[in-house]
């Protein structure tokens, strides 16, 4: 698959502010590498995307989206994980009902402190991406270069 | 007079494609609609009433006008590009052909839309004399023939054969391209033909609706009765009525985000939404009753009002087919009949 | 149905309520629509039969803010809905005085259009009374016969059962119509290849005209202002400029009603395009009775739905069960 390897997936990475996002940052501070095309949103916690975030991504070019909250139990509201880990299964089993793979779609717990787990997540995903190539289904025309 | 054999049709639509496009009714996932002709397409000459009306193909539900964009530090505007090829619209029903007659006065009187006249003048219309009129059908009411359709060439389906009658000049031309298709024929079957449909609409319940309390009715009256108060209940303010219509004619305005710029657009708009002809100071409807009754006051009031008594309904029917509430133009009128008599 | 109109006249005369809320008759022998009875000689033009399918539940969120009871008739599957929105607070239950009317499974005329059958002047066969077998078609070019099951809506194909889940009193017989499985279709999509479910919905969206009857019959869309009516939204809400914009508002909205949805059907029954939009909600009620356990919305007035409640070890997103 030599084209794959030449393409490059643009991820959109939601990232809780009080877990993830950190951790990118120690990711970034321990000097462990992700790949760039990964863009980091941050959020005050997982549980703040809404299903249409997710929709606009893609909208607008993303070949793939990530979520990253607080392990359950943990998160600093107490339960807005919980909420959001029900939500983001509907969603993403309804993606893929639709025909979106469910391999572009992804929710992982990251915390603080596991700045290795933040790599490690967002290579593996970005190399199932790639397997999949660009995302063609759920893309707006008019945003293409 | 000309004719050609059903079997033929395909034959017939593959000449005329090889040069222009030809938007006839297509049957996709289980509904008929305008579509663009290809060989692969389900043509679907048999389905009376397509959803959406032929307006589509001369006035589209949504369409660019022009892109802005950044290059460099400049902005740039594109202009989008006027229609410039001939095409054909192939079996349109009469309903639907005076409809575009009604879209006609208001896009091409001044100020004219350019894209809207650009389409007109390359669009050759190839009309369908209905087979089996329906029940919802009402275009006898607004004096359209059903079964002699204006347009540029009249088809009539007759046997195993359909007969093409030319009326303009553009029609001359399309059959001139067509010629090896068609052959000479004599006029009998279409009047036979015809005489069956009239007889057919004699029967429909619709057909004979009277509009005389509507003809040169002034606003005040209508637009105080209290016939609206009861009407309106049933409706949803869904947009369906309005996006089916041969007729709606309202449009909106919308900008559009794209990559390096904005893309205006404008798109088909409902007046049964709340959001309908907004305005910086809000909204000069807010109440369902209010967007209700300017549907039917515009079709049986202003419109003919402004363009010599012309009604902008065509009794197609598709409202009456559509609605989610069984709430449409007939309730309204007979209604108001009712009303009159009390 | 006389004792229907009988009872509803007794109930208007001792003021119990002020107003009926039911269904008029249409003028085609199938297309009543719903109306707001004053008084009991409005009550000559009052019809329930087989084409009365509109789910009347949405339009008492209007009717509680009218002045004093209005009576209301509801299906076995509308009551599911009213008490949905009983517990979202969007009606009020005081405000209703509910009749629990008997089904024996309502029709489609696009069924019987479908079946070749065209300028339609009455239709018999569909009185609630009758024992809604064989409908008489009359039209301009003879009389037709359908059988009454192959007329019905799909949602009566897979009704939810006979039984009402609220009401004041109960009236007329109900027939028990289900001969399917309503998640058979969600299996089938389900078991496909994305391309081919892509391709399977492209198709059936691209009709969408974006009239949002779907929306706003639904009974659970009852939001005051709907998101996709908002001006500050960066889409169109009026039209599908791009195949995207009918994806993003289908599942949206089916995401919206996740979890409410009682599955009323109303939304493939008024969609002008024929598009299967249950496919969504029931992908929606399949997903959570599998990950959360049996849930059936409007069933009663007060548990917690699934999107609201959770517990410690829900699955993770992407995980079977």
């Amino acid at each position: 698959m030599s084209i794959n390897q030449e393409f490059k997936p643009k991820i959109v990475a939601f990232c809780c502010n009080w877990c993830s996002y950190a951790g990118a940052d120690l990711a970034g501070g321990s000097r462990l590498s992700y790949p760039a095309d990964v863009k980091i949103i941050r959020v005050p916690c997982s549980c703040r995307v809404n299903p249409m975030f997710i929709l606009r991504a893609f909208e607008r070019g993303a070949d793939g989206v990530i979520i990253c909250g607080c392990h359950p139990g943990d998160c600093h509201y107490s339960t807005g994980n919980y909420y959001a880990r029900r939500r983001m299964t509907l969603l993403f089993s309804m993606l893929d009902y639709l025909g979106i793979e469910k391999e572009r779609t992804r929710v992982e717990w990251v915390s603080a402190a596991e700045g290795v787990k933040f790599s490690t997540t967002m290579n593996e995903f970005v190399s199932a991406v790639r397997e999949l190539g660009p995302n063609r289904r759920l893309g707006d025309l008019r945003c293409k270069d | 007079m000309k004719k050609f054999l059903k079997s033929d049709l395909n034959a017939l639509l593959d000449i005329i494609s090889e040069k222009e496009r030809i938007y006839l009714p297509v049957s996709e996932a289980g509904q008929t609609n305008y579509a663009i002709y290809n060989e692969n397409s389900k043509v679907d000459l048999d389905t009376l009433k397509t959803v959406k009306s032929a307006k589509e193909v001369f006035f589209p539900q949504s369409e660019t006008l022009y892109t802005a964009f950044m290059d460099g530090k400049k902005i740039r505007i594109a202009q989008e590009e006027l229609e410039k090829e001939e095409f054909v619209l192939f079996g349109v029903k009469a309903c639907d052909v005076r409809g575009i007659e009604v879209l006609d006065k208001v896009f091409l009187s001044e100020p004219v839309d350019s894209f809207y006249k650009a389409r007109r003048d390359h669009g050759v219309i190839v009309a369908l004399a209905c087979g089996e009129p329906e029940e919802s059908c009402f275009c006898k009411a607004f004096g359209i023939d059903c079964a002699e359709p204006e347009g540029d060439v009249a088809l009539y389906d007759c046997g195993d054969y359909y007969f093409w009658d030319v009326k303009t000049e553009k029609g001359t031309a399309l059959t001139e391209k067509c010629a090896s298709v068609l052959s000479d024929a004599e006029e009998a079957p279409v009047k036979e033909k015809q005489e069956e449909i009239r007889k057919i609409v004699s029967l429909l319940p619709y057909m004979n609706i009277s509009l005389d309390s509507w003809k040169g009715a002034t606003t005040d009256e209508k637009f105080n009765s209290d016939v609206w108060e009861e009407l309106y209940k049933p409706c949803l303010a869904c947009g369906t009525c309005t996006f089916v219509c041969p007729t709606c004619q309202c449009y909106d305005i919308k900008d559009y985000k794209t990559k390096n710029g904005v893309q205006r657009y404008r798109c088909w708009d409902s007046c049964m939404y709340s959001d309908f002809t907004m305005m910086a100071h809000g909204n000069n409807r807010t109440s369902q009753l209010q967007r209700f009754r300017q549907r039917f006051m515009h079709k049986l009031v202003y419109f003919p009002a402004n363009n010599d008594g012309m009604f902008s309904c065509v009794g197609c029917g598709r409202c009456v087919d559509k609605c989610p509430a069984a709430a449409n133009i007939i309730k309204v009128i007979k209604a108001f009949e009712k009303e009159g008599n009390r | 149905m006389q004792r229907l109109i009988d009872r509803m006249k007794e109930l208007l005369a001792d003021g119990t309520v002020q107003r009926v809320l039911g269904w008029k008759q249409g003028d085609l022998g199938y297309n009543p629509e719903p109306h707001y009875f004053n008084s009991a000689e409005e009550l000559d033009e009052f019809i329930y039969d087989g084409f009365c399918g509109a789910n009347l539940s949405k339009y008492m969120i209007k009717g509680s803010e009218l002045e004093g009871k209005t009576l209301v008739l509801l299906k076995p599957c509308d009551t599911y809905s009213f008490n949905q929105l009983i517990k979202e607070h969007r009606v009020d239950r005081e405000k209703a005085y509910i009749i629990g009317v008997g089904c024996k499974g309502k029709l489609d005329i696009e069924k019987i259009k479908a079946q070749g059958i065209k300028g339609i002047t009455a239709v018999k066969g569909a009185e609630i009374s009758g024992d809604c077998d064989e409908l008489t078609v009359e039209t301009v070019y003879g009389e037709k016969k359908v059988a009454y099951k192959d007329a019905m809506l799909e949602r009566c194909h897979v009704c939810k059962g006979k039984e009402h889940k609220i009401y004041d009193e109960l009236l007329l017989d109900s027939v028990d119509t289900c001969d399917g499985d309503r998640f058979e279709c969600v299996d089938e999509l389900d078991s496909l290849t994305p391309e081919e479910k892509f391709n399977f919905f492209r198709k059936e969206l691209s009709k969408c005209i974006r009239c949002n009857a779907c929306r706003n019959v639904c009974p659970a869309c009852s939001c005051r202002k709907c998101v996709f009516d908002s001006n500050k939204f960066d889409s169109a809400q009026k039209a599908n400029v791009d195949p995207f914009e009918e994806s993003m508002f289908h599942i949206i909205r089916a995401f919206h009603v996740a979890g409410r949805c009682t599955d009323c059907g109303e939304c493939s029954r008024v969609c002008p395009q024929g598009i299967p939009l249950h496919l969504f909600n029931r992908k929606f009620i399949k997903d959570i009775n599998e990950f959360y356990g049996e849930f059936i919305a409007g069933e009663d007035a007060e548990t917690k739905g699934p999107l609201t409640d959770f517990t410690l070890d829900d699955i993770e997103p992407g995980e079977r069960r």
